[in-house]
């Protein structure tokens, strides 16, 4: 008779004030071959690349303040951090979900295909630039660039956007609470539709976060600068 | 990349771990910077005015020289050795001549100031440490660097931080586009770079507003105007820090703040042995934004 997986409730704690990072990440990656599905990673002190390219429902805990990259290239797995993030936390992620308590440094979700960031704190700038399916959600302020070439998902502002928000955006969605302190090239407001009241109520529940979906304004790309035009060659 | 460090004391009672402290930090950025390390310390006032002098062979330029500048100067001069570099102290009406003098020897000035006192070289961080012993220093506030060259060649001169005028010292991380436009305009203001390093034209830029009657705070906003390029720049003073970043910040910059001190990082991992790391106060500074503290 096969032997039926089954997860243990055991938490495993990986201690990096014990062990090098790398063995840290190469457990994480080998979880589906064991019977644990939780992790705890101890004594961070800011360390780069922690919990990068899971591929399994896990979830892992980081307890304090990480460097670059964390939780980068992230599938299925959820990943909470209980401190701050460095730059890239989430990049790349194709699915499952990233929560930070504390804030995150610059380019927060870049380049990610799907699931959810969320970030307690502020993230600064560049969030979600180039995104490409992810739902990040910011319950604090965001900083410049952000959403920089956005092409889809969902970016979800309870705080102020800074400068040249969504310059340059395609098709992803975003929504600001606060003040957008100025909007990039082709990025207009956009009227807040039932359907973007429906997306962003859920996006909001699932973020735990405390907001009405109406106090929030839509921003999304004026698709003016699709195809080249002369007129507005100086807008590149 | 580089990689920076700074950290400024509010209380006294830190102050014999300073070097322990920076050094801690500094060797924790190696990755972002191997080629060289240096570090500027604002140390105990000596009673007199600091000659920060270095020499490629310091067995036979340091041997006698405190006896022949004092015979020079008429006056005695205390000398302390670290490795390569030298402390001379001397009186204020004899700084002048005592540059000159050294100047004349062949020896490298690296900086001059009541408080101030600066070693760097090429070499691993951890290895630069431990040749000044680093850790054995004490002092009010310090700032150091971890080089990875992009604008300049591997040497000694080209480490910073770079001090341009008394007490002043300056690190960055980044690069500078316009900075042969500003050599020249600096060298007509009488604050000509000694180094083909982009950093030290920064450094003249800044020492020239603080000389025209700038604050710390205004002379590192001047920055945000008239130096184009990529920065973050941590620049310290007798009784100063301060920090400011280009209106892109893309050069990373992280800061901490407790009761005890104010801290600077490129990175969060620097700060990781600093005591109530974990209570302190950790924000980023804000792009095209000058953050200064002074006592």
């Amino acid at each position: 008779m096969a032997a039926t997986k089954q997860a243990v409730s055991d938490v495993q704690t990986l201690d990096m004030g014990q062990i090098e990072l790398r063995e840290v990440n190469a457990t994480l990656q080998a979880a589906p071959s064991t019977n644990y599905t939780q992790f705890e990673i101890l004594n961070t002190r800011g360390s780069h690349a922690i919990a990068v390219g899971l591929d399994a429902e896990i979830e892992v805990t980081v307890i304090g303040s990480t460097g670059y990259y964390c939780a980068g290239m992230n599938k299925l797995a959820t990943v909470h951090v209980t401190g701050s993030v460095g730059p890239g936390v989430a990049e790349n992620m194709m699915s499952g979900t990233v929560i930070v308590d504390g804030d995150a440094s610059q380019y927060a979700g870049a380049t990610a295909h799907g699931g959810l960031l969320v970030i307690k704190g502020n993230a600064s700038s560049r969030c979600g630039i180039s995104m490409k399916g992810i739902d990040i959600v910011v319950h604090g302020n965001i900083g410049h660039m952000s959403a920089f070439m956005a092409q889809s998902g969902n970016l979800v502002v309870l705080g102020d956007a800074g400068d040249a928000l969504g310059d340059s955006l395609y098709e992803a969605r975003l929504f600001v609470r606060g003040s957008v302190k100025s909007l990039g090239a082709d990025c207009i407001e956009k009227d807040m539709r039932p359907e973007h009241i429906e997306i962003l109520a859920d996006l909001l529940t699932r973020a735990g976060a405390d907001a009405k979906p109406e106090e929030f304004k839509r921003y999304g790309s004026a698709r003016k600068l699709y195809h080249f035009n002369v007129d507005h060659a100086d807008e590149y | 990349m580089c990689g920076i460090v700074g950290l400024f004391l509010k209380k006294e009672d830190l102050r014999p771990k300073l070097g322990d402290m920076l050094t801690d930090m500094l060797i924790t950025m190696t990755d972002r910077g191997p080629d060289s390390a240096g570090i500027a310390i604002y140390g105990a006032d000596a009673g007199g005015h600091k000659i920060t002098v270095q020499s490629d062979s310091p067995a036979s330029d340091f041997a006698g020289l405190d006896v022949a500048l004092g015979e020079a100067l008429g006056t005695p001069v205390a000398m302390k050795q670290a490795d390569t570099h030298a402390v001379l102290t001397v009186a204020e009406d004899a700084l002048k001549p005592a540059v000159a003098f050294l100047e004349a020897r062949g020896l490298r000035i690296m900086g001059v100031g009541e408080a101030m006192e600066i070693y760097k070289e090429t070499g691993l961080p951890r290895d630069v440490a431990a040749r000044f012993n680093l850790r054995a220093m004490g002092g009010s506030h310090g700032i150091g660097h971890t080089r990875m060259a992009t604008e300049s060649a591997v040497t000694t001169l080209g480490a910073h931080p770079f001090s341009t005028d008394a007490d002043q010292c300056l690190v960055h991380n980044g690069s500078l586009s316009n900075h042969n436009t500003m050599r020249r305009i600096l060298s007509e203001k009488g604050f000509a770079p000694k180094t083909e390093n982009d950093t030290e034209v920064a450094a003249c830029y800044i020492s020239s507003r603080i000389a025209e009657g700038a604050n710390l705070g205004q002379a590192l906003e001047g920055t945000l105007d008239d130096l184009d390029g990529f920065f973050t720049f941590v620049m310290g003073t007798k009784n100063g820090f301060g920090v400011v970043r280009d209106p892109i910040a893309c050069k990373p910059a992280v800061m901490a703040e407790t009761d005890d001190y104010v801290a600077f990082g490129s990175e969060y991992r620097a700060f990781a042995n600093l005591p109530g790391i974990d209570t302190a106060r950790v924000w980023e500074p804000e792009p095209a934004t000058v953050y200064f503290w002074e006592r």
